[in-house]
Order: C-alpha cells, then structure tokens, then sequence
C-alpha cells in the first residue's frame, strides 16, 4: 500500500516535471514565430518592470544597508572597515542583489500570474479565447515569459546601485566612515566577471518566475480555491526553484572563473 | 457573408451544402474516472438547431467543448465543418475554431476588457481596422439589445447583460455553427425568455445551425414552439400548435445518448428515463 502511494507520487512528480519542460520550451520558442504579441509584451513589461520598481528599489536600499551595518561591526575586529564598500557591492552584485530581487519579484508576479491566469481558467476565459481562435500560449504566456526575463535584468541593476547606495548611506552617516574611500573600494575591486555573475542570474530567475506562475495558473482546478492553492504553489516553487538555480549558476561561475 | 445582424430579411436558404456540419461518431471521454461521454453519435445538419437536455454534471459542457475541439476525445471521431478534429494539433483548430461561435456557460467575458474589446475580440486579432469594427460591434450589441454599454466593463454588468454580450461576441463574425452552453443557466425567467428570444431571432434570421445545451425544458419547449416576428420585433407562438421543424432534441444520462429526434417523439419517448426528465 505504502509502495503503491510512493510509486503514485513519484510518477506525479516526474509527469508535472516533463509537462513544465514542454510547457517551457513552447513558451519560448512561440517567439520565434507568428503571431508574436509585442503590445502584450509591452504591457507586461511595464506591469512587471515599473511595478515592481519601488519593491525592489527598496529591499536594494536596505539590504546593502544592513550589509554595511553587520560587515562593519566584523570588519572592525581585524580592523578592515576600510573594505566596507569592496564588501557591500561584491555581495550585492554577486549573489544579494540577483537573489533577492528574484524572491521579490517572484512574490509579487509569479503569484500574480499565477491568480489571474488561474482565475481565467476557472470562469472559462481560457476556453473562450480558444474558442475565438487565439493560442493562449502566445497570447498570455509567452509575453510574460520575456517580459519578466528582460525586466528582471534591468530591477537587478537598480537593486545593485540601491544596495550599493544603502551600504554607502550607513558607512558614511552612521559608520563615519569616509564616503570616497567606500566608493573606490567598491569600484576598483570590481571585475568584469562579478558582473556577469550577477547579470546571468536573473536572466534565469526571470524564466523561472514567469515560466513557473503561469504554468500553475493554466494548471489551476477546482475554483476559486484552486486559484489560491495555485498562488501558493506559484511563489513556494518559483522561490526555492530561485535559490536552487543561484547555487547552480554560482558553481558553474566560480568553476569557470575559478573565483 | 457580410449580412447585418439586425436586417430584418432572414437570410435566404440557397447554396447551402446538405452535409452535416458537425458529426460526432461513437465519442467517448473519460477524466481520471468513468467515463462522462461514452459511444455518443449524432450530428448537427445545416440550418439545423439541436438542443442538448439531460440533468446537470451528465457531460453537456464535455460534449460542447468536444465538438469545438477545446477537449479531445479517447475514443471515436468529430467532424467539424466536414474535418475530423481528433488528434489533430491546436494550431490547425484556431482556423476552424474561428468559423463557430460559442456563448459559455457564464459568459466568459475578459474582465480587463471593455465591452466593445470583448465583443470585437476575433475582429482586433484579426487585425481588422478600427472603423470598421466599431460599427460591427454597435451592430452585433444592438442586436442584443445592449448598445449603451458598449464602453462599460463586464464587472460593472449584470448576469443576463453578460450572457447577452458573450452572444454578441459569438455573432460578430458571422459564424457557420454556433455552441451554446447553458445560456439561461442561473437567471430568471424574464432575463431567460429574453436570451431566448435572442436565440431564437438568430435562428429565424441567420439560420446559422447551433447546438445548445440546457437543463431547462421550458426554453428547450419555447425555442421550440416559437418564432421570432420582426414586425413585433419579438417572439411569437408558431400558428396552430406548430413546431419548428429545424429544432430537434437529443437526451444524455450517465453518459450515454439517450434520445436523438423531435419534440413531438420526445413528448411520446417511452424511456423511463426521458419520461421521468419531462415530469
């Protein structure tokens, strides 16, 4: 009986992973084909990007800051504080920056995409735009899809200078530190390499925010409480999906760069 | 067939191919259980107008979405406009698709739509030209009765009002077969006379053959039993007792087709099951 559970589970599993990949790969090859929906795009882009401009902005802002406030304290007892900025950015744009905007956005657009797509589903709005003869792959999905990976990359670079900037707030104003002395250790100790790092990751969070919310949300049965168990399932996966993914990408990086 | 839809000429019946426009040959349809549709077999002619009874949760909606190729079958063949649409890709349906109309059960309008948007939803992806589709669009929701909300949005309507925009949406491009699902599902009974009488005006005008689910026998007995008069501009009782010839029956329980004809046979079926559903 035991076995019969574990077997269920563990074909569910690998069928919800192999319908993800063809739903993915579906996604994004749509771009490459007609008709694509560059207005749909757009919009999303501006819902997705703008939107989420004033979360991410902040979070940036803050966690550099705290970065600065814990690093400082640390650095104090090897009498490094001097390095406060080389720390700060080499976090933010390595790993914080990328991470932490991911989880962000993840939050607020992948359970978006989630409810509202989840929502179309059960009041048969998905159905009905089939019915009228468009592929709501092309028209829902695939707009999302690049319009998350391409705003993502650019909330990323925002995140980074907030956080630069958060760090530089409490070193020199809290920390008394010198302000140009934090600017220089976080520029000249920056390499091409570190930003690249940090640039690659959300390209990848992006795929996987979009990619993962809308696919809960085609998926969503049994109402209205579908959509919310949807909503949940959207953000918990596209979160941990987030940090597994960084750890990956970070491997692969360190390995090659072998740093 | 650019014919308007609140001409007052129904439209003439020649050049009309006598071939079915949908089949269906020994459906069946299962999900994660028994099956909801098993060895189900009949078909739609043109001009025809078949209406699906049968009690709630029996596979009307299933047997609907089949016939638009929304679900796919396990079994038997579907033939839509003389294709069969089993197995065969999304990408090749979108084209057929585009030639029906289909009304759901709630309406299915976009919410973040207005009015106008949803109603010209097939025309915009078209990429027909603005002045053209505002003048369809006020045509296709005068036709329902509802040209004031034309800028509104579907959240600020009532059910009925909804009901009557998702058949403006499904009439605006001149369907070749329109699905009905439910229509009247929910309302009461003036908001449902009124549907009706907008189905039965597109019947008597377009002739366009539709297939309607409901669980309602009264509408099922007054599309039936009437006619819509344009010198009334409504619906009136056909003369003597008289039924619509074009307007057949077809019954489902538990899946299965149970009755397939007329009002007339359907009133004299000596199924325990029909006799029981018209009590």
């Amino acid at each position: 009986m035991a076995f019969d559970t574990i077997e269920k589970t563990a074909k569910q599993i690998v069928l919800t992973v192999q319908d993800y990949s063809l739903f993915s790969w579906r996604a994004a090859i749509n771009l490459f084909s007609p008709p694509v929906y560059w207005v749909d795009f757009l919009l999303q882009s501006e819902i997705i990007g703008v939107g989420s401009t004033t979360i991410v902005l902040l979070a940036g802002f803050f966690t550099g800051a705290v970065l600065a406030v814990q690093s400082a304290a640390t650095l104090a007892q090897f009498g490094a504080t001097a390095v406060t900025g080389r720390f700060v950015s080499m976090s933010m744009i390595r790993e914080l920056g990328p991470v932490l905007t991911g989880i962000m956005v993840s939050g607020r657009n992948a359970s978006s995409m989630a409810s509202e797509l989840g929502s179309m589903v059960v009041t048969e709005q998905i159905d009905a735009m089939r019915a009228l003869g468009v592929d709501p792959m092309r028209k829902l999905v695939t707009p999302r899809l690049f319009a998350t990976v391409s705003m993502l990359f650019f909330l990323t670079i925002i995140s980074d200078a907030f956080g630069i900037l958060g760090g530089a707030v409490v070193t020199i104003y809290m920390n008394g530190q010198n302000g140009t002395q934090y600017f220089s250790q976080a520029y000249e100790f920056m390499h091409a390499r570190d930003i690249m790092q940090g640039l690659v990751k959300p390209l990848f969070s992006g795929f996987i925010i979009a990619s993962i919310g809308c696919f809960y949300g085609l998926r969503t049965t049994g109402g209205t409480e579908g959509v919310g168990r949807s909503t949940i399932q959207a953000v918990v996966s596209a979160s941990v999906l987030i940090i597994f993914v960084d750890l990956l990408i970070s491997q692969v990086m360190v390995a090659l760069f072998n740093q | 067939m650019n014919q308007s839809l609140t001409t007052a000429e129904p439209m003439p019946e020649q050049g009309v191919s006598p071939e079915p426009v949908l089949v269906f040959q020994n459906v069946s349809i299962a999900f994660d259980g028994p099956p909801v549709l098993e060895d189900v077999s009949f078909s739609v002619g043109p001009h025809e107008t078949r209406i699906l009874l049968g009690p709630a949760g029996v596979g009307k909606s299933v047997l609907l979405k089949l016939a638009n190729g929304l679900h796919c079958p396990d079994q038997g063949k579907i033939l839509l406009f003389g294709e069969n649409i089993v197995k065969i890709a999304e990408a090749q349906l979108f084209p057929l698709r585009s030639r029906t109309g289909m009304v759901f059960q709630e309406g299915a309008l976009f919410d973040s739509l207005s009015v106008r948007d949803n109603v010209a939803y097939q025309l915009i992806q078209e990429h027909v030209p603005d002045e053209e589709i505002d003048p369809r669009v006020l045509e296709a929701l005068r036709f329902v009765g509802l040209e004031e909300t034309f800028s509104l949005f579907p959240g600020s309507l009532s059910g009925g009002m909804r009901r009557r925009v998702a058949i403006a949406r499904a009439l605006i491009n001149h369907p070749a077969l329109l699905f009905y699902d439910s229509p009247t599902g929910g309302l009461d009974p003036i908001t449902s006379t009124t549907i009706i009488e907008m189905i039965v005006k597109q019947r008597d005008f377009y002739k366009t053959p539709s297939l309607l689910v409901t669980h309602r026998l009264q509408d099922a007995f007054t599309m039936c039993s009437h006619r819509f008069d344009p010198e009334q501009s409504g619906m009136v009782p056909l003369a003597n007792g008289e039924t619509d010839a074009n307007t057949t029956f077809l019954m489902l329980n538990e899946g299965r087709l149970i009755f397939d004809g007329s009002l007339q046979e359907l009133v004299n079926s000596e199924d325990e099951f029909v006799r029981e559903f018209l009590e």
